[in-house]
């Protein structure tokens, strides 16, 4: 089963990665833009078939590894 | 004195750190990553570098690593435990000292000498340092300190602050700020003020001919504090 994670920065934490992106997509022509957050997208296929479980497993992994929670946030993409 | 210095893959400052202690006395042991017992220390060191290459978070999977369950119980019964530059970032990865190392404000690897001005001397690694500003060497991507408001309180009541970036005259102010660290932040202690955790790398200053002589202050210091 294949588990996608998303990884985000927190509200309050700066990204300047983001900003260049910003930056260079407004010096592109996209000059509609609000704001860019950088973040991270992880595919995990597990050995796990109960969907249930294979989501624990990897929230477990997102806190002891994937994000750090000081800073980054996780979002648990359902199994399709 | 002895020493422990831990080579992650990746470490590439772990020789220096190497040089620098036994340069002032320490008996000095290099460690594996891989493993799981740690040698008797009277100091471990988690040496800069770029431990598995910096992947995911800057030292993350380092801070996974098989011996550092024995360095957290060490550092938990009060062991010494410093960590430079990557060192610094494992042990924010680890847990041990609070908040986290983010990307520097302006995106650029900095590499230069700066200026430290400390701000606790009731610990054993600063204790007895005659000055108060010291010169130190920063390298380093990720060395931008950010923690969250109440880890900021705390970090501050506590005192735990080890080391603030400053001019030669120990003004702490933004000018001085290499690289946007909440208050100008170089270094910080856990709670019980034996674990450090800084980006300067006081190895790079052993020798006047090639660097300076701030970072022998500092390791003379430490062994004496230690004895």
């Amino acid at each position: 089963m294949k588990i996608s994670v998303i990884i985000t920065l927190k509200k309050d934490v700066l990204d300047p990665q983001g900003k260049v992106i910003h930056q260079t997509l407004d010096g592109m022509g996209f000059d509609d833009i609000n704001e860019v957050r950088q973040g991270k997208y992880f595919e995990i296929d597990t050995k796990e078939s109960d969907n249930v479980k294979a989501k624990a497993k990897v929230e477990d992994m997102c806190k002891k590894l994937l994000a750090n929670l000081v800073i980054e946030n996780y979002k648990i993409i359902d199994p399709k | 004195m002895k020493s422990s210095v831990i080579t992650f893959p990746g470490s590439n400052c772990d020789r220096d750190m190497d040089v620098a202690l036994k340069k002032f006395g320490f008996k000095n042991k290099m460690v594996w990553h891989a493993d799981t017992e740690l040698p008797k220390s009277d100091l471990v060191v988690l040496p800069g570098g770029f431990s598995y290459g910096d992947y995911l978070r800057c030292g993350s999977m380092a801070s996974k690593s098989k011996i550092m369950q024995s360095i957290i119980n060490f550092a938990n019964s009060g062991g010494m435990v410093m960590g430079i530059c990557n060192g610094f970032q494992i042990l924010v990865e680890t847990g041990l000292v609070p908040g986290v190392l983010l990307r520097n404000k302006y995106l650029e690897f900095i590499c230069k000498n700066v200026f430290v001005k400390i701000n606790d001397k009731k610990n054993k690694y600063f204790k007895n340092v005659d000055n108060e500003v010291l010169e130190f060497h920063i390298a380093h991507n990720e060395g931008n300190y950010f923690c969250t408001n109440d880890q900021l309180k705390e970090i501050e009541d506590n005192n735990q602050v080890a080391i603030n970036y400053c001019d030669r005259n120990g003004k702490v102010e933004d000018q001085f700020n290499p690289n946007g660290s909440i208050k100008n932040i170089a270094g910080i202690f856990n709670k019980e003020k034996n674990v450090l955790g800084m980006m300067p790398h006081p190895e790079r200053m052993i020798d006047t001919s090639l660097s300076g002589e701030d970072g022998s202050l500092f390791f003379k210091n430490l062994i004496n504090n230690l004895k």
